[in-house]
């Protein structure tokens, strides 16, 4: 079975600064990857190569499509949802107006209701502060909004920048079951990237370890979960 | 970002030849009036007026980040003070200057007070509304007996001192230089000191400025002062060049010209002082030559493709230039 | 007390068009962070447009539709080729970018028709409705009341439509509508139209009483931009309402304080104190600088 997602000899620069220096992995449709690391890895840099957010070189395939060099409202458009770090809501808008958004792309009005209403299902504090003005949720809220926002898009594949950041174990605890129904439910893919190694490997499937911009381990969530000296040297636990 | 053109410790050979260079264009400088006609000289004249002008809204704009559409109307105060000092009570020419310098650094720090308040477009509107207001106040008919209303105050052309053998468009033009290089000294060495690393923190991150105890209110008010300073004098010089002040000299299209003159020249930088006040001086004259129908739109076209050449002004331009003649002399072996 | 009202109403007739051109600041600004200095001369250019079609024989509503869809392409164009070029320069070259543009729209308008005025139809009665004991300009009312038909349909299309909800996505938070999908670049160009469109109605509306002339609209710009500031240069209504008052002032300073040679003067040293004691103007969002 072909890889959904197949990325090969990855570099990204940030201006003159080399960040990814060759990055290979590969994601399985309907799994759930990680890519674990420290902070500075280069974790969140891959996730924004993907979108063509900043510079890159080397080979993406998605889907058997090539998307390296295509624009970010482009790739989008082939069913990769982003949720960058630090959530990108749109907080002066409210959060039905966050929803629409992320529907925009879509031209079959009555899914993407039917779509509202299953979200509202998997997030009813969603639905209940939706006349709200998206910045004045909870910091959970809003994670679970920015989620929301990309599953409206009906995507493939879903990119989730550090999901946990900044949110209570127990919030993110919730999230992540969710997340892992979603997968389950909806067979969307997901593409994780955190710093929270733990909860990160209960979640995935596989995981990729990430230092310095290079890839350092593979393997599957279990082993690296059962192997104590890479956990020990990458993961700090 | 703007980056100022601090001055860095340079090797020998460096100050050397920049040495020479200066030398150079003084030499240059100092022959023209005698190679061209006495129009060119006396448009000569005017780009000297413009340079310190500029320096001067530079100072404020470029190396403060406070955004002036009004430098017109300093201009303007500092001319009227040349000639109603010589028109009226017959005070020789070259002691309106420093006259007129100091009326407008005391002009220029009381308007400074109240802009303190406000930033970006809101005082650049409010700077706008001292532009226009200032031909109003001219022609009003309380200030007519001084101000000689909307026909203004004819000068005379002053003569050459001590019988010197050049005539008085050149003698005009030496007396601009000096003053010129004068105010320029002045101004390099605000800039290059305390004083100067002072406005470009406040201009960058007032609120680290303010941590690091500068004063931001002191230093933003005396910015606006000897910003207005410095364009008070060039104004007094320029009235005493073209012999005659009236209110449709100095409209809000002067205040105009002079920020399009800081920008196209090049911002926190003295030297686009000098390329700004070479293009507003003559690029109106070529868009003249170019089409008589429509020459502003000519102007206009000009002023967008020298911002498209080069965003960060001239003086922008020419350090990219010399970046890459400096980097490709250092050698390859400093890349990756 | 009728001669009162009458310039209190003759005040917002002009302030219906201030706030138009106020508006069509603010959307822009909200856009890009940038005033589009050259937003009069763009409204007279694309008045002097509606004049060639009217003079040649159009009647004056196919001729103000019409006209209103060529500004539109003309505010799409000006994106495209002028602004797009220079949008990683810094914001002070932006702006001498856009009196460039200023300069070039007024002289063309200069060459092509001339600095002799010319008259400009009112698709309005002359005759003045008599109301109550006070006689208004019907084209005064008809005025008010385009501007105020403009402002509903703009505020329904943003708050009711993608492309509008898009478009204030946009202005928010550019990367996040990439992620999205949201062509932003074309959601820039469609609000330089939008602003342009906008001002041709303006110029449309003001022309008729203050005669067609390539100078016709850098007092209202000023006045216009005034008014975006004194309600808040990033809040919509505030434009809105800033330009009613401003015009208000005006017509009020004009006829009662200093009379029409030194209204603008005093209106500006007014406005600039509202703004030295609420240096946000009245409602927009004080920004806390975090540290």
């Amino acid at each position: 079975m072909a890889a959904l997602l197949d990325v090969s000899g990855l570099h990204a620069v940030y201006g003159s600064t080399r960040v990814l220096h060759g990055i290979d992995f590969s994601l399985e449709e309907g799994s759930i990857t990680a890519l674990l690391g420290a902070n500075g890895a280069g974790k969140t840099t891959t996730l924004r190569a993907l979108c063509a957010m900043i510079q890159t070189e080397g080979a993406i395939c998605f889907d058997g499509v090539r998307i390296e060099d295509k624009a970010t409202e482009e790739i989008v458009r082939l069913g990769i949802a982003h949720v960058p770090d630090g959530r990108g809501t749109f907080v002066h808008l409210t959060t039905e107006e966050n929803l629409r958004l992320g529907a925009y792309v879509r031209r079959d009005r009555r899914a993407v209701a039917e779509d509202f209403e299953r979200i509202y299902g998997y997030f009813p504090r969603i639905k209940e502060r939706r006349h709200q003005q998206a910045g004045t949720l909870s910091g959970g809220e809003q994670q679970m909004l920015a989620v929301s926002r990309a599953l409206m898009l009906r995507p493939r594949l879903l990119l989730l920048d550090e999901p946990s950041f900044g949110l209570a174990p127990l919030v993110v605890r919730e999230i992540f079951d969710i997340m892992g129904t979603i997968n389950t439910n909806e067979k969307v893919s997901i593409l994780l990237v955190e710093q929270n190694a733990a909860m990160a490997l209960d979640l995935a499937d596989h995981a990729y370890l990430i230092e310095t911009g290079r890839v350092v381990f593979s393997g599957s969530a279990d082993e690296i979960k059962r192997n104590d000296a890479v956990r020990h040297a990458y993961l700090g636990y | 970002m703007i980056t100022a053109s601090l001055v860095t410790a340079a090797p020998a050979a460096t100050n050397k030849r920049r040495a020479i260079g200066v030398a150079a264009m003084l030499l240059v400088v100092c022959a023209l009036p005698f190679v061209v006609s006495n129009y060119h000289t006396f448009q000569l004249t005017l780009v000297l007026v413009y340079a310190i002008a500029l320096l001067g809204l530079n100072i404020l704009t470029g190396y403060n980040g406070q955004i002036s559409l009004g430098h017109g109307a300093f201009y303007a105060i500092g001319a009227y003070v040349a000639a109603v000092m010589m028109g009226h009570w017959g005070v020789p020419y070259w002691l309106t200057v420093p006259v007129a310098g100091v009326v407008c650094l005391a002009v220029g720090f009381l308007f400074g007070l109240p802009a303190l308040r406000l930033e970006g477009l809101y005082l650049a509107l409010a700077t706008f509304a001292l532009a226009v207001s200032l031909p109003e106040l001219l022609t009003d008919k309380h200030f007519d007996q001084w101000t000689g209303g909307v026909q203004g105050i004819v000068i005379v052309k002053p003569d050459p001192p001590f019988g010197l053998p050049v005539n008085q468009d050149q003698w005009l033009y030496f007396f601009t230089l000096a003053i010129t290089l004068v105010m320029f000294v002045i101004g390099w060495n605000l800039l290059r000191g305390r004083v100067g690393r002072a406005l470009i923190a406040i201009r960058d991150h007032p609120i680290a400025a303010e941590a690091m105890g500068v004063n931001n209110a002191l230093y933003k008010s005396l910015a606006f002062g000897v910003s207005a300073m410095f364009t008070g004098v060039a104004g007094a010089l320029g009235a005493i060049a073209v012999q005659f002040v009236a209110p449709g000299s100095f409209t809000y299209f002067l205040s105009i010209t002079l920020f399009i003159g800081i920008v196209i020249g090049g911002l926190a930088s003295i030297s686009g002082a000098v390329y700004g006040a070479i293009f507003i001086q003559f690029v109106p004259n070529i868009s003249d030559q170019i089409s008589k129908a429509a020459p502003w739109a000519i102007y206009g076209v000009f002023v967008i493709v020298c911002i498209y050449l080069m965003p960060d002004g001239v003086a922008g331009g020419v350090r990219a230039i010399w970046r890459r003649a400096g980097s490709r002399r250092a050698g390859a072996h400093l890349r990756d | 007390m009728n001669a009162f009202l009458d310039q209190i109403f003759a005040g917002l007739a002009t302030g219906g068009i201030y706030a138009s051109v106020a508006l069509a600041l603010v959307m822009i600004y909200q856009a890009t962070h940038l005033v589009n200095f050259a937003q009069g001369e763009m409204a007279m250019f694309s008045t002097y447009i509606a004049w060639s079609l009217i003079n040649a024989g159009m009647p004056y509503w196919a001729a103000f539709f019409l006209t209103i869809a060529i500004a539109f392409v003309l505010g799409v164009l000006v994106e495209r080729i002028i602004v797009r070029p220079v949008e990683r320069a810094p914001v002070l070259s932006v702006v001498v970018v856009f009196i460039g543009m200023l300069v070039i729209f007024n002289s063309l308008a200069g060459w092509i028709y001339t600095y002799t005025i010319k008259v400009f139809p009112s698709p309005f009665p002359k005759q003045p409705l008599h109301w109550g004991g006070h006689f208004v300009s019907a084209h005064q009312l008809g005025a008010v009341g385009v501007t105020l038909v403009v402002l509903a349909l703009l505020y329904a299309f943003f708050r009711y439509t993608s492309l509008g909800l898009a478009m204030r996505a946009v202005a928010q938070n550019p990367e996040s509508s990439r992620l999205v999908g949201i062509r932003v670049g074309r959601m820039l160009a469609l609000g330089w139209g939008l602003a342009s469109a906008i001002g041709a109605i303006a110029g449309m509306m003001v022309a008729p009483t203050v005669y067609l002339e390539p100078n016709m609209m850098s007092g209202i710009l000023l006045y216009a931009f005034a008014a975006a500031l004194v309600g808040g240069i990033d809040s919509p209504a505030g434009a809105v309402l800033g330009g009613f008052l401003v015009g208000v002032l005006e017509n009020l300073l004009g006829a009662y304080v200093v009379g029409n040679e030194l209204k603008l003067v005093v209106a500006l040293v007014l406005i600039v104190g509202v703004l030295v004691v609420k240096p946000s103007g009245l409602f927009g969002k004080v920004h806390v600088t975090r540290v």
